[in-house]
């Protein structure tokens, strides 16, 4: 069975000039221990996914329809409370910023404590050593030392250690990581997101990995979900989405990444820019700047539907759709 | 620590230097306080006499030297108005001054902060919709008419509480104080309430809006998916964070109330430090004038102080000298 | 202006009849006080009108009240409710008067201070920091006592009106000061003004096209606030006795004159000035608020 289901997702936020439709019709799975990649443009809906998921959507963003399921379990719908002991021991979340997810005033292992003697039925002492233990396994030099500095006292990278300790320490069996790696300096990317890799494949964990970073998700994903105008355009094996994507918006996505086995004259691009949510188009929302773009796409919608390895929501599959 | 405080009061003393400044060129320029002291008739022998007898023949710095040495020892001359010392004019006054202040603070603390709190957490409960506009009437009322209507209706109409005055105070050494009788407190209700409210609006929209900004952060955001209580987010990792900027602004609105007891004292003809220095400004006394300016000066000074020490308990960012680099 | 009605401030400000009616009632405020002129039943300062035998008239709705004096007399046979008008008059021109310079002062050196940086900086700030030590009320305070030991009597209410503006003004613009100063410090590391610098830009060009826009809501919200503040500054003044002169009375000043009639049960010499003070102040509060939150998108 999936551990996470998201199901005809919708996520709506009322405004002065009528309601916004941020996310809809979303739907995938994530299997326990697998790596989804999220990727797409600023804005097309990744970093809401997340939040939907982890029920931090910022009011006035709301579920309108659809439904979110853990382990079989409706969760989009629970008090807050319930929802309350889900986040950190079931679900974990990694934000973008190292140097603003850390409270200033307490120490990292303050932080970590806390976390653990919320979820865990642990005591305070127990919960410290196991935080000195995280620490290790995320690679804080030093962690015994280390672990009653305050949040200042690291750098960006060793921040971000220490967020996805904090992540990790109540185990939870899903981690929706929202670009974890942007903030930091190149060099260091590649550093932590391999430790994110291994340690969650070591736990078991599975992962939601939201990036517009097509090479940390070709490294790390097992599945990709391509985003566009707060719709899934794509979704597949990352293999397949990224050697042979078949959405057309896939493909520019896919073209604009410089291939290192070979010399390209240009890296493709695609003309024009995202719709802006108050002005999706009528059909599917990438006719506008699709190059293959014919009669249908500007009436109807397309859902998903199979095509090939991957699925995807375009009309050139629609053959073989009942 | 240590060197922390030092660096804290060696950059109060700019601070102390040119408020000095500015109450000796008071002294030294502004009226005649020779012709103020002689009086109507005199000779010029007489004259010539207090002038050197005030060192006012000597050259600026000399002069500034003396007045600063004075001041040190708490001296100031005399009242030109009462002909008295004026350091014993306000020793008499502090005691009535500082017991209003201190309760006014404490009432403003006590209620304005869980007020603030509040406020900022259920920003749409109805509760919080009082309070605000509670507040927003607070800070548009004047001191002096939250005064006049406290008057008007506890003593005037309903006879409950006095409208001037101490009431009896205790005398302990050289302190006197209203806290240890029934009129004294009486008399002391109307005033602190006066004086405190403003300060308490102050300080529950000061919490409020730090509170609310500090929800917004992404550490909170954070503590918020790492699943901790509300409890322990909202008083645990919110309120500390509120509480550094909420400790400055307070420090500094509280040094403000014993600004503000000058107009407190007015209307409750309350016999201390305010009322002495606005019958001064009156009268043109300077040498009360500049005492209180002095005095003033080192109470804000000795607030800042604290604040600091405050922030430094409270915030690790300013520890400076403990990292262990990057 | 068309821009104007399709922004997000007018569209904040029809949805919150609060702020609407606060506006309203400020503007008829202002509208009152400015023409108290044309719009005064009577001429409170023309002493021939002033009959003593009105004196201490109560309202018009009470038994011995006279209709010609809505608001009842004063002790001088005053129509109150003209004197309220003229006194909101000389409250509202010191009031913004005082803003306006404190104002300028501010977001100058503010300005210098951000812009310039360094030692510049340093000394302006360490000067705004020893000026907050003082409470504005205690620094308007000392400057009225010191200008009324330099100056004889008669001059001096000549210049008093002048002598609050200043007092009032020169006591906040520390406020402004800060704000601008710490605006101006985000701005200037922005890549826009870097790259202004880098083509070459005056640093008053800078200042004036690149900065100064991007601080200018902060400022706008921190005079709103202090207006209301600047009016309540100038009527504590005068009820101590040592703002406006008594020949030009402010609001402040009927209060505390009606303040010596308390005991003797004519409460509308205290509260009808009172209550006016207290509308208008709350109306540019309300305002004041409702800018801020509106101008600051965070919040929403």
């Amino acid at each position: 069975m999936s551990l996470l289901q998201v199901k005809n997702l919708r996520v709506e936020f009322p405004t002065r000039r009528g309601t916004l439709v941020a996310l809809d019709d979303v739907s995938f799975d994530i299997a326990p221990g697998e790596v989804l990649g999220v990727v797409g443009e600023s804005g097309a809906g990744k970093s809401m996914t997340g939040a939907a998921i982890i029920g931090l959507l910022e009011p006035p963003g709301r579920i309108a329809k659809g439904e979110i399921l853990l382990e079989g379990r409706r969760i989009d719908n629970l008090p807050y409370e319930q929802m309350r002991r889900i986040r950190g021991r079931e679900i974990g979340a990694i934000f973008q910023d190292p140097l603003t997810t850390l409270n200033p005033l307490y120490t990292i292992g303050r932080q970590l404590v806390e976390t653990m003697t919320t979820h865990l039925p642990i005591t305070p002492a127990e919960a410290r050593e196991k935080a000195i233990g995280w620490l290790e396994l995320v690679g804080i030099p030093a962690a015994r030392e280390r672990i009653d500095s305050y949040p200042h006292e690291f750098s960006g990278g060793m921040r971000q250690r220490v967020v996805i300790a904090l992540a990790l320490c109540a185990e939870p069996k899903l981690i929706v990581a929202d670009e974890p790696t942007t903030a930091l300096d190149v060099s260091i990317q590649a550093q932590v997101i391999a430790m994110l890799k291994t340690l969650a494949r070591e736990k078991g964990t599975a992962m939601m990995l939201v990036t517009h970073d097509m090479g940390v998700i070709a490294e790390t994903a097992d599945r990709v979900a391509v985003m566009y105008a707060g719709r899934i355009a794509e979704i597949g094996p990352v293999r397949e989405v990224v050697r042979q994507a078949r959405h057309p918006y896939s493909q520019g996505l896919m073209g604009s990444i410089p291939p290192l086995d070979r010399r390209v004259e240009r890296l493709q691009q695609i003309d024009g820019a995202m719709p802006r949510l108050t002005a999706i188009p009528k059909g599917c929302a990438y006719n506008p700047r699709c190059p293959k773009v014919f009669s249908r796409c500007a009436v109807e919608r397309p859902e998903l539907m199979d095509a090939g390895t991957t699925r995807a929501a375009c009309w050139l599959y629609a053959e073989g759709q009942s | 620590m240590f060197s922390f405080i030092v660096s804290r009061i060696l950059q109060a003393l700019p601070v102390m230097f040119v408020v000095s400044l500015i109450s000796f060129a008071m002294f030294a320029y502004v009226g005649d306080p020779v012709a103020i002291m002689l009086g109507q008739d005199f000779t010029e022998a007489q004259r010539e006499a207090l002038v050197r007898d005030l060192g006012l023949d000597q050259p600026f710095f000399v002069q500034f030297a003396t007045f600063l040495g004075n001041a040190v020892q708490g001296e100031f001359g005399l009242s030109y108005r009462l002909s008295r010392p004026v350091a014993e004019l306000i020793a008499e006054r502090a005691p009535a001054t500082l017991e209003l202040a201190l309760t006014a603070a404490f009432i403003a603390l006590m209620i304005g902060v869980p007020m603030g709190v509040y406020t900022g957490l259920y920003r749409n409960s109805w509760l919080s919709r009082f309070f605000l506009t509670f507040s927003l009437v607070g800070v548009s009322l004047p001191t002096f008419l939250i005064g006049i209507l406290l008057i008007l209706t506890f003593s005037v109409w309903l006879g409950w509480l006095p409208s001037f005055g101490r009431g009896d105070v205790t005398r302990l050494g050289w302190w006197s104080s209203g806290f240890f009788t029934w009129s004294g407190i009486k008399a002391l209700i109307l005033p602190a309430i006066t004086l405190g409210l403003f300060q308490l609006t102050l300080i529950m929209r000061l919490v409020r809006s730090e509170m609310m900004e500090v929800l917004r952060t992404d550490y909170i955001k954070f503590a918020r998916a790492r699943g901790l209580s509300n409890r322990a987010i909202n008083f645990g990792h919110a309120l500390k964070n509120t509480l550094v900027p909420v400790i400055t602004i307070a420090g500094l609105q509280l040094g403000g109330i014993i600004a503000f007891a000058i107009v407190t004292e007015t209307v409750f003809q309350w016999p201390g430090m305010g009322l002495l220095f606005i019958q001064s400004v009156g009268a043109a006394d300077i040498p009360v004038m500049a005492a209180y300016l002095m005095l003033i000066a080192l109470v804000f000074v000795t607030i800042n102080l604290i604040v600091d020490l405050l922030y430094y308990a409270v915030d690790p960012r300013l520890r400076v000298g403990r990292g262990k680099g990057h | 202006m068309k821009a104007f009605f399709d922004s997000d401030l007018w569209w904040s400000f029809t949805r919150s009849p609060v702020t609407v009616i606060s506006a309203i009632v400020a503007f008829i405020c202002i509208a009152g006080a400015v023409l108290a002129p044309v719009l005064a039943p009577h001429n409170p300062f023309d002493l021939a009108s002033l009959q003593l035998m009105d004196a201490f008239k109560p309202p018009a709705w009470s038994s011995e009240g006279d209709a010609t004096y809505p608001l009842g007399t004063d002790d001088q046979g005053r129509d109150m409710l003209s004197a309220i008008m003229y006194g909101a008059r000389v409250s509202l021109l010191v009031g913004f008067a005082a803003v306006i310079f404190s104002t300028l002062v501010g977001v100058t050196v503010g300005l210098l201070a951000g812009y310039l940086g360094g030692k510049v900086d340093a000394l302006l700030m360490r000067i705004a920091d020893i000026q907050l030590t003082f409470p504005s009320i205690l620094v308007a305070l000392l400057i009225d006592g010191v200008v009324r030991a330099v100056l004889p009597r008669e001059t001096h209410s000549e210049v008093a009106l002048f002598v609050v503006i200043f007092a009032i003004g020169i006591s906040n613009w520390p406020q402004f000061a800060r704000t601008v100063r710490g605006s101006t410090l985000v701005e200037r590391n922005k890549e826009y003004v870097q790259a202004a610098r880098v083509i070459g830009l005056s640093p008053l060009r800078i200042m004036r096209s690149h900065v100064l826009p991007n601080v200018m809501s902060p400022v706008l919200v921190i005079a709103t606030l202090n207006l209301g503040f600047a009016i309540l500054a100038e009527a504590t003044l005068s009820f101590l006795g040592v703002g406006v002169p008594p020949t030009q009375p402010s609001l402040g000043t009927l209060i505390r004159i009606g303040n010596d009639f308390l005991f003797s049960g004519e409460w509308w010499i205290t509260i009808f000035p009172g209550v006016a003070l207290i509308v208008m102040v709350l109306s540019v509060n309300l305002l004041g608020d409702w800018l801020r939150d509106a101008l600051n998108p965070r919040l929403r």
